[in-house]
């Protein structure tokens, strides 16, 4: 029952976190440090799903759906995970020198249909959703989902090895390191879908202290034909960028449409 | 440092002609605040384009069992961006302990460790401070190098730093 609760509010989580309403609820992972030195190096991640940035009112994140990847392009696990009310979170040691990877991934599909006349939603594996729908289900209406989340490590100087993009879904490839941000200094990433150039994509990013301002304050850009797209940070903070998109390139038949979504927590320091 | 004065005397006798040297000062000021710490503190030269041309120290505490106070070096965040992420610490002749408050006073000779041969050419000294549980400051002096003649130049700190002082000798 608690299950299936939480699964459902999720997907409403989710789905909001997703392009048709992003100004909504946001979803995030943000360590405690981003450089790290000494060899004992270990820092501490929250993951949620809020309104505001950083501050966890709202869902914590699945960790199910973590996948770490070390320097030297390994896989590693994350330790002392929890789930909160609000907030996720874990601990993760960085012993490598180089870029760590810390990524929520998603991937499934969600679904609404009517039953007697009322409006219901699932999600899940697409290999579940025949036997997750009613037989009944008036109206079905399915989508694709692919989203990524994810956040940066750096002990020592940053590497490529963990960035490699996996070809699946929305991707960030930094041509900028992205543990090497310095206000007033321009970054440039580039976005791929399923590991092609997104051109036209809109990005957005905005400085997470929004507790403390009127305004999103959102700084926005559109990526170029090679999928490239540039910010100049205007002042040191955690930011979170974020880019979606949707297109009909599902390998589930029952779906007409995919959402994709990709997000990053970037800190960026001060001079 | 104390190692590197033999070296220097050693040139002043042998070839006072070509010894260009010069003389940093750093003033770690007195803080009363309710907890101290001795600040973590760099500094090196930089290249008009920001790489690193020499690093000259590294003040970080070294008396922490299993290299504990290297956790901390990443808090002088301009030098760890520039050069100190790709050091293995401790760096031969660079790295030390933390130094309590006053003036200290660092020689360096052109030719030798840690300053090596300097190119002709316009650079900045960039000293860098950061204090566990307090602030952090940097603190920069453009010289051209070699001096023409004996160059006095300075640089005042506001917080974390004091006066500082560079003295060059052609």
């Amino acid at each position: 029952m608690k299950h299936a609760f939480v699964r459902a509010a999720l997907g409403a989580a989710l789905a909001l976190a997703l392009p048709m309403a992003a100004q909504a609820h946001k979803m995030w992972m943000v360590p405690s440090a981003t450089v790290v030195s000494g060899d004992d190096a270990w820092v501490t991640v929250d993951a949620a799903v809020s309104n505001d940035l950083y501050y966890p009112d709202h869902f914590p994140a699945q960790l199910d759906q973590l996948v770490i990847t070390a320097p030297d392009g390994s896989t590693v696990q994350a330790e002392n995970e929890n789930k909160g009310k609000y907030r996720s979170t874990f601990d993760l040691a960085v012993p490598q020198k180089g870029t760590y990877r810390i990524a929520l991934v998603n991937q499934g599909v969600f679904a609404t249909y009517e039953l007697d006349g009322q409006k219901k939603r699932w999600r899940g594996n697409a290999t579940d959703l025949k036997a997750g729908l009613p037989a009944n289900a008036k109206n079905v209406e399915v989508n694709e989902m692919a989203s990524r989340v994810e956040t940066f490590v750096t002990q020592g100087s940053p590497s490529t090895g963990a960035l490699k993009p996996t070809g699946k879904g929305m991707e960030l490839v930094p041509v900028t390191a992205p543990n090497d941000l310095v206000s007033g200094e321009k970054a440039t990433f580039q976005l791929l879908v399923d590991g092609k150039p997104a051109a036209d994509v809109k990005v957005v990013a905005i400085d997470g202290a929004t507790r403390y301002r009127n305004a999103q304050d959102e700084m926005d850009t559109t990526t170029d034909k090679d999928g490239k797209f540039s910010f100049t940070w205007p002042a040191a903070g955690m930011y979170w960028v974020n880019a979606s998109a949707d297109d009909k390139k599902t390998s589930t038949k029952e779906a007409k449409q995919r959402r994709l979504g990709y997000t990053a927590t970037l800190e960026v320091l001060p001079q | 440092m104390r190692r590197l004065l033999p070296f220097a005397f050693c040139l002043t006798v042998a070839a006072p002609a070509f010894a260009a040297d010069m003389k940093l000062t750093v003033e770690i000021p007195e803080l009363k605040v309710a907890e101290y710490h001795r600040p973590y503190v760099a500094v090196w030269i930089e290249r008009e384009d920001h790489t690193v041309a020499a690093n000259l120290a590294v003040w970080y505490d070294v008396r922490k069992k299993d290299g504990e106070g290297t956790k901390w070096l990443k808090d002088m965040r301009q030098w760890w961006r520039r050069t100190g992420r790709d050091q293995t610490m401790p760096i031969d002749g660079v790295s030390g302990a933390t130094r309590p408050a006053g003036q200290h006073q660092l020689r360096f000779t052109d030719g030798k460790p840690p300053l090596g041969t300097l190119a002709p050419g316009h650079y900045e000294i960039v000293v860098e401070a950061a204090r566990e549980v307090g602030g952090h400051e940097t603190q920069r002096i453009a010289f051209d190098w070699p001096a023409k003649a004996s160059t006095h130049l300075s640089a005042k700190g506001s917080a974390e730093l004091g006066q500082i002082n560079l003295d060059l000798n052609p």
